[in-house]
């Protein structure tokens, strides 16, 4: 056993400690790591859910996730008649709130059609929607579950299936329902509010518009061309699926990843600070041992084995104890917290390059002791 | 008793700090010889330069002049000859303590152990020499004790032990019975004198303890840095 270990031993209670304060840090550090991987991830899950190959939004728009978009549905029939186009499906996108038992729910309504592209890309429970009316396959975190019913608008839609990773950028769960009736809720007033535009004599909202189309496309063909094929409509846009994610991102979440960005930057720093702290530290409480071993003999490198092997120790312990910690609570967030192997792997990268960083102030403290303190007088 | 080799050959070694009306000299060409199976007292007021002393023969602080030689060695001619002082103190020097400043980490016999692993030993002849030490010094039965844990009797043997590990023939001992009463302290004395007879080592003592006065060949004074009387 080495000196480093032997140390650690005899003062274990408080090593454990150390570390386990360490472990604490280290399950903030992995907890960012995980809420921004869960932000990009939530981000994108809607617009993977469709597995669409191309989008077609209004013109001179990034729409529908970065921007309004609004199409007349009818644009459908005609994206799904060009040529490399294999089928295509209108959709529509809106956040609304509903109440459920006692709680309010806050909902991601997605629209689409029936035997087209844009259902729920996954059944987890039940099945998927078999009417043209009041049936919605919802995720399942909304907490609903099959055969709940939910009151949305002015209709009771039943639940008939569970999907699971629909939402949208601020992580609210989705439900599917049919096109028509998402416009219908989309346009539809609450009663009081329809008498007084019926009264007033206005027109009533168009429910005749989707977000945008979601097209995939042949395997043969090229998805830029048919993209091209379509920006020559004036009034439509095309955006193929690469091009929709990067956007997103760019622009959607762009903000909150920066600042979480930033704030792990911040944590990571903090964490440097501290071991840095704890094993100067620890090496100054060892000086006058320090002080012995040189006077007896020992070499420079016995003495930096004894600190560096206690800093990786402890930055190993530490990093261990977090990812523990931040697997045992990850689900009890309330946003999505997705860890990845490499995630854990980059961190102990990190954390060891900190731990042997952060000896340096331990070593230089130890290798200026001078031999002749532990004689004294 | 029968006196040995040379081992200790300090010619005009002199050593100050600071420089200017800053410049204070802790010892002024001090000359001292002791042969092995010598014990050796060094007496004399604080700030009269025994540590200072005891710090140049244990190659731990530079001289400002003179010349050292260690067991026939020359290590100090103006500069130091040797360039690994830390292998040179592994190899001839043993240190023992005022208050032992054994490992707390570590057993007794880990500590004893630990100047033999950094010699080189063997980890098996390393712990053998240990136990064969401490059974001798009659705390072989607390081998797997941690300092924290053995008396103040006990820890010094320990200390003892662990200086005489790698049969170093120069022994440097910093009041090693001022922890100790006074039948220890001399029992002690008593484990050095004859440890320094077996082993043909020379033994160089600071203290103040009267009480074991008696129990040195020769005692020698320092007074402002300069031997007074020897």
């Amino acid at each position: 056993m080495t000196l480093a270990l032997k140390d650690i031993r005899h003062s274990l209670f408080r090593f454990v400690l150390t570390c386990f304060g360490l472990g604490l840090l280290m399950t903030v550090v992995l907890a960012m790591i995980g809420i921004y991987n869960g932000l990009v991830s939530d981000a994108l899950a809607a617009v993977k859910a469709p597995r669409a190959d191309l989008w077609i939004v209004e013109a001179n728009t990034q729409g529908p996730f970065a921007e309004a978009s609004a199409l007349p549905a009818a644009t459908r029939d005609a994206v799904a008649r060009l040529p490399g186009i294999a089928e295509a499906g209108a959709i529509t996108y809106q956040t609304i709130e509903a109440r459920h038992g006692a709680q309010t729910l806050r909902l991601y309504v997605i629209g689409y059609e029936r035997s087209h592209p844009g259902g729920p890309p996954t059944l987890i429970d039940g099945r998927g929607l078999g009417r043209s009316h009041y049936e919605l396959v919802a995720d399942r975190k909304s907490g609903l579950a099959v055969g709940d019913t939910i009151r949305l608008g002015r209709n009771r839609f039943s639940v008939v299936g569970l999907t699971e990773n629909a939402m949208n950028s601020g992580g609210d769960p989705a439900v599917f329902m049919t096109l028509s009736d998402a416009m219908a809720l989309q346009g539809e007033l609450d009663p009081a509010a329809e008498r007084v535009r019926a009264a007033r004599g206005a027109a009533a909202p168009d429910t005749s518009t989707v977000a945008a189309v979601i097209a995939r496309i042949e395997p043969d063909a090229d998805v830029t061309r048919v993209a091209a094929t379509i920006r020559q409509w004036k009034h439509l846009g095309a955006l193929t699926q690469a091009q929709q994610e990067e956007l997103l991102l760019a622009s959607v979440v762009d903000r909150a990843r920066r600042q979480i960005g930033l704030f792990l930057g911040i944590l990571l720093s903090v964490s440097a600070v501290v071991i840095a702290l704890i094993i100067y530290t620890m090496t100054m409480e060892k000086l006058k041992q320090i002080a012995t071993l040189k006077l007896i003999g020992a070499p420079d490198r016995t003495i930096l084995g004894l600190i560096v092997q206690q800093a990786l120790i402890l930055g190993a312990s530490g990093w261990a104890i977090g990812l523990s910690l931040i697997l045992l609570v990850k689900d009890n967030f309330p946003r999505r917290v997705v860890l990845e192997p490499t995630n854990a792997l980059v961190l102990f990268g990190i954390i060891i390059l900190v731990c042997i960083l952060a000896s340096g102030l331990g070593i230089r403290a130890a290798l200026k002791v001078d031999p002749a303190t532990a004689l004294g007088g | 008793m029968a006196i040995g080799d040379l081992l200790v050959e300090v010619s005009g070694v002199a050593k100050h700090y600071g420089e200017g009306e800053a410049r204070v000299d802790a010892l002024r060409a001090v000359d001292v010889q002791i042969r092995a199976g010598e014990v050796v007292a060094m007496l004399g007021p604080s700030g009269s330069g025994k540590t200072t002393l005891l710090n140049i023969i244990g190659c731990i602080v530079d001289p400002s002049a003179g010349r050292l030689v260690l067991d026939g060695e020359t290590v100090f001619d103006g500069r130091w000859l040797r360039g690994n002082l830390r292998r040179l103190r592994l190899d001839k020097i043993g240190f023992i303590f005022q208050a032992h400043n054994l490992l707390p980490f570590l057993t007794a016999e880990e500590n004893v152990s630990l100047v033999l692993d950094l010699a080189g030993w063997t980890p098996t002849a390393s712990k053998a020499r240990a136990r064969e030490l401490l059974d001798y010094l009659e705390v072989g039965h607390r081998a797997r004790v941690k300092p924290a844990h053995l008396s103040g009797g006990e820890a010094q043997r320990v200390a003892i032990a662990r200086a005489l590990a790698n049969r170093p023939r120069i022994i440097l001992a910093d009041e090693p019975t001022a922890a100790l009463d006074s039948v220890r302290a001399q029992l002690v004395m008593d484990l050095l004198r004859k440890l320094a007879v077996e082993q043909e080592a020379c033994i160089l003592t600071v203290t103040h303890d009267e009480k074991i006065f008696d129990r040195f060949d020769r005692l020698i004074h320092l007074r402002d840095g300069r031997l007074s009387t020897e």
